[in-house]
């Protein structure tokens, strides 16, 4: 018996385009490509006693932002105090100092003042150094009960932009170049440099009694 | 001159597609591969608030989402509703809710867990702080207030 060498028959593929068309399509539709964006915060543990609650910071330390249920913002420190009626005077329009401008002004303190936080020499490591900062200081953002989110945001969102900006600054002024080009050693360096202290207190209703 | 003579009709020379498919697997591959399956019925109506100095939330693994806002179906009113996990739920059951979804992770990965807290722009903050204040008590530290670019 004389072993016949049949012929496999050929596949037709044609359709295999199609198919994996169909499928790509399905995926296509299905995929959902926008990841979610945020204001990122970190929560303070919760209170282990009951003296635990509040802790004292001095009073030039502290910057507060207060947000009432018209959803009207007063910023003050112990130097002075700025009330902004919208949305629109945060961002500085109407001539007000705006609140980026002045939680910067706070958080750096160029001018020594007494009434802003105090300075302390730190020791950040080459090439930024040993430079004068305001360790000790306190965003605190007040809101009462009635305040909408939206108001909320708007500041939380400012105060954000505000040590943003610093940071761009810093690596500009140590690293010569933009805050996202650096390698994350560095940028952990400026957020050591300027680190995000802000403090979210619980409401009080300011509007109740 | 038969150099150049144009009457020899030329044949367009035909396209071989044989390696369309191979390119359309690829695409197909990394589609199948970067999707989300999981796609949870929102309940609630939630247009975000704008914030321009928003961070991408890295891994959605780590990512726990709250929903907060008016419920969608308009017979339950217009009040403020949470929702969680496919359903309506109240603050207190945050606790479980986060027990839950850090079960689910890994060891190393709990600690990296973020909360995404998706609510409307015009909810009252009363609202909010009670969830910040469940999260807090539920060790859930890591939070983002979910907000767009003003651009889009």
């Amino acid at each position: 018996m004389a072993k016949s060498q049949r012929k496999v028959p050929a596949l037709n593929a044609s359709s295999m385009a199609d198919i994996s068309f169909l499928l790509l399509t399905f995926f296509l539709l299905v995929s959902n490509m926008d990841v979610d964006s945020g204001l990122a915060r970190r929560l303070p543990p919760p209170p282990q006693t009951e003296d635990d609650t509040s802790v004292e910071v001095q009073r030039r330390n502290l910057l507060v932002v207060l947000v009432n249920a018209q959803n009207e913002t007063m910023v003050q420190n112990q130097q002075n105090s700025e009330w902004y009626a919208n949305e629109a005077e945060l961002r500085g329009a109407g001539g007000k100092v705006s609140l980026k401008d002045k939680v910067k002004e706070f958080v750096l303190n160029t001018s020594n003042s007494n009434e802003l936080p105090e300075l302390e020499e730190v020791d950040f490591g080459a090439p930024i150094g040993i430079v004068p900062v305001t360790a000790a200081h306190v965003v605190s953002i007040q809101n009462d009960a009635t305040t909408s989110y939206k108001a909320y945001i708007a500041v939380q969102n400012e105060v954000v932009r505000a040590y943003n900006e610093l940071r761009e600054e810093g690596a500009r002024k140590y690293f010569n170049t933009s805050y996202s080009d650096l390698t994350e050693d560095q940028q952990r360096q400026i957020n050591e440099l300027y680190p995000q202290r802000i403090s979210e207190a619980e409401p009080k209703n300011y509007g109740e009694n | 001159m038969g150099k150049f003579n144009k009457s020899g009709a030329r044949e367009m020379p035909e396209m071989n597609t044989s390696s369309m498919p191979d390119i359309v697997f690829a695409i197909l591959f990394f589609f199948m591969v970067t999707t989300t399956m999981r796609s949870e019925e929102v309940l609630v109506r939630i247009k975000l608030p704008t914030a321009s100095e928003v961070q991408k939330l890295e891994k959605k693994s780590l990512v726990s989402y709250i929903n907060i806002g008016a419920p969608m179906d308009t017979r339950l009113g217009t009040g403020t509703q949470m929702q969680l996990n496919d359903r309506f739920a109240q603050v207190f059951e945050i606790q479980d809710y986060i027990a839950q979804e850090r079960a689910s992770m890994s060891e190393a990965d709990q600690q990296l867990m973020t909360v995404s807290i998706k609510a409307d722009e015009d909810t009252r903050m009363q609202y909010i702080t009670d969830v910040k204040q469940a999260l807090r008590q539920a060790y859930a530290l890591k939070i983002s207030y979910s907000a767009r670019s003003p651009e889009n």
